[in-house]
């Protein structure tokens, strides 16, 4: 089913208008996002409020490797993810050892100060306003990724692999131990796993992921900006899990496009477009906890992982 | 004294004097606001992360109502103390009894239905008041000649106000019938309900409390700022800073720490830039939440 909907994602690319080719790919950049933070919320049970800093730390450690070292793609491309995973331990060794309430807060805090460093250090991010990747510099082997069609398809691709890379973490005993924590930390405990270290796991794994969508999207787009560490990022991945069904794989993905494609009608009619945003979290808290695939695995389709 | 080593230009003074009042300025509508998030929190147990946004339906509400009356200032600011709460308050209210009554006060959940929340009020704000800051002129122009500068007389009267506020809030609490009702609740959810205290009506009304404290708060402060539909952020993070630092649910915890995170505000801000000091404040509130939980000034466990 898994390589269905990939082969369906590459027919898409050569079907799709120009407009929703482009959105496209930016959406499944943000199903990556969305699919780390599903390791950690819908497998594991941490409701983290701070994913933007590592997509921001993917984003930002891919771009100013170009813009002021000089990388080349390449190269700047696995820095960006290491940079987000090597973050992601920083966070997790302290952040992990509040729960509930207190993880969001901190998790909160810690991404609030990341985004304020972003701005504080304006002469190289250039804050709110941002910088470019300039086009020559966008290319990997002979690839030319800021051409729309390679860039659909290494979009494509990207996600493939981390759709693959997750449905194997979450069917392997590691993956069981994470659902058991989510379960039953006491009694995971008691069987003799230590909860921290697959928690601490589980949130680097989640940071990489989106250390890889923050990385890709700034060679892809080629734009890097301090919007993409602000809060609203760190809620947007949350939607897109809450929407498409936490605990599933394929959920994020179609919570990701649903939710783009509202906002992006919505934007269309007023500029209050993220009044969506909260009327679909509220309404997903109360309604819907489970999300769209959750919810129809839980009525017809038990087998869907 | 010789202050050649210190690391930072030192300001002058009168600079630094002026930056003194001001943190006690923001320090008195800082304590007012976190005691309306602290209230939330030590009472319902739940975590409202659309605080800053009824602080900031206080100050649009503020500008609507004085804008609406006219005549003299002090006329059309009376009422806007009156009714901005009032109504900010029915409005949670009605949210907690439309939303996080139905999540049975779950922490994970109403934290999710809260930003749900937050975005909601923010964005219609945004639809009917339009993007633009507007000012709000204050009841009296009085200045206060200080030895070095004059200096706005409505700020100190800012900080009365705030100061008999709190004092009201206390008394509130732990003198009167509602405040004791109020404590049952908090210490003891199935308990109270088992000698019939009507809980459900306790945390419409707590939440409401919490939400007026915040438009007061913003009222009061609208006429030396301006209300605008995103000034909530900074308000709230100020506020969860404080009732971090004070110790979640303590009242005695969070007038002291409004005070020592305003001071230091205004102070640091003078020392160096705003961002930075922003960023030191929230690393160290997300250290002080990851090694003391309690906060540095309760005993009791989170």
């Amino acid at each position: 089913m898994h390589g269905g909907v990939i082969a369906a994602l590459v027919v898409l690319g050569f079907v799709l208008p120009e407009y929703h080719h482009g959105a496209m790919a930016r959406i499944l950049v943000l199903a990556v996002f969305a699919l780390g933070y599903n390791v950690l919320f819908g497998y594991t049970g941490l409701l983290s409020l701070g994913h933007a800093m590592f997509f921001a730390a993917g984003l930002y450690g891919t771009g100013l490797a170009m813009q002021q070292l000089g990388w080349s793609a390449a190269a700047a491309l696995p820095f960006g993810i290491a940079c987000g995973a090597a973050l992601g331990l920083v966070v997790g060794v302290l952040a992990l050892r509040t729960i509930g309430v207190g993880f969001m807060i901190v998790t909160l805090m810690f991404a609030q100060a990341g985004y304020l460093t972003s701005l504080y250090f304006t002469e190289y991010t250039r804050g709110d306003e941002g910088f470019t990747i300039p086009q020559a510099a966008r290319a990997i082997g002979g690839l030319d990724l800021s051409n729309a069609d390679t860039r659909y398809l290494v979009a494509v691709a990207l996600f493939g692999v981390a759709m693959l890379l997750k449905l194997w973490l979450v069917r392997s005993p590691a993956g069981r131990v994470m659902v058991a924590i989510r379960e039953n930390e006491e009694r995971t405990r008691m069987l003799g796993f230590d909860p921290f270290r697959y928690k601490l796991m589980a949130l680097v794994v989640s940071a990489a992921f989106a250390g890889a969508a923050g990385a890709a999207y700034g060679v892809l787009f080629g734009y890097v900006g301090a919007t993409f560490a602000s809060i609203q990022y760190s809620i947007l991945p949350l939607l897109y899990v809450l929407l498409g069904g936490a605990g599933t794989v394929i959920g994020p993905l179609i919570g990701t496009v649903l939710m783009f494609y509202l906002v992006d009608f919505t934007s269309s009619l007023t500029s209050a477009y993220n009044l969506v945003v909260g009327v679909a979290l509220v309404a997903l808290i109360l309604v819907a906890r489970k999300g769209i695939l959750g919810t129809i695995r839980d009525k017809w389709a038990r087998w869907i992982p | 004294m010789d202050w050649s080593w210190f690391p930072f230009e030192m300001p002058h003074p009168a600079l630094l004097w002026a930056g003194v009042l001001e943190g006690i300025v923001l320090s008195a509508v800082l304590a007012l606001t976190a005691l309306g998030l602290s209230l939330v929190f030590g009472v319902m147990r739940i975590v409202n992360v659309a605080h800053g946004e009824f602080y900031m339906l206080g100050a649009v509400l503020a500008y609507a109502v004085t804008s609406v009356i006219g005549g003299h200032p002090a006329l059309g600011f009376t009422v806007a103390l009156i009714v901005a709460p009032l109504l900010v308050g029915a409005l949670a209210a009605a949210s907690d009894w439309l939303v996080l009554k139905r999540l049975n006060y779950e922490p994970e959940a109403t934290i999710v239905a809260t930003i749900g929340m937050l975005y909601i009020i923010q964005q219609l704000s945004l639809e009917f008041f339009g993007p633009d800051a507007r000012p709000v002129v204050a009841p009296f122009d009085w200045r206060i000649r200080l030895p070095w500068f004059g200096y706005s007389g409505y700020k100190f009267v800012v900080v009365g106000a705030a100061i008999l506020l709190m004092i009201g809030v206390w008394v509130l609490m732990a003198r009167t019938r509602i405040g004791l009702i109020m404590r049952a609740t908090q210490f003891d959810r199935e308990m109270a309900s088992a000698f019939g205290i009507p809980v459900d009506r306790v945390f419409a009304g707590v939440f409401a409390l919490g939400a007026g404290l915040a438009a007061i708060g913003a009222v009061l402060i609208v006429p030396v700022q301006q209300a605008h539909y995103l000034m909530g952020g900074d308000p709230l993070l100020l506020s969860f800073i404080v009732v971090i630092i004070g110790g979640l649910g303590s009242l005695k915890g969070t007038v002291v720490a409004a005070l020592l995170i305003g001071l230091s505000d205004g102070i640091i801000s003078t020392l160096f830039t705003p961002t930075l000091a922003k960023i030191l404040a929230t690393l160290l509130v997300a250290m002080v939440l990851v090694f003391r939980p309690q906060g540095l000034f309760g005993t009791r466990a989170a």
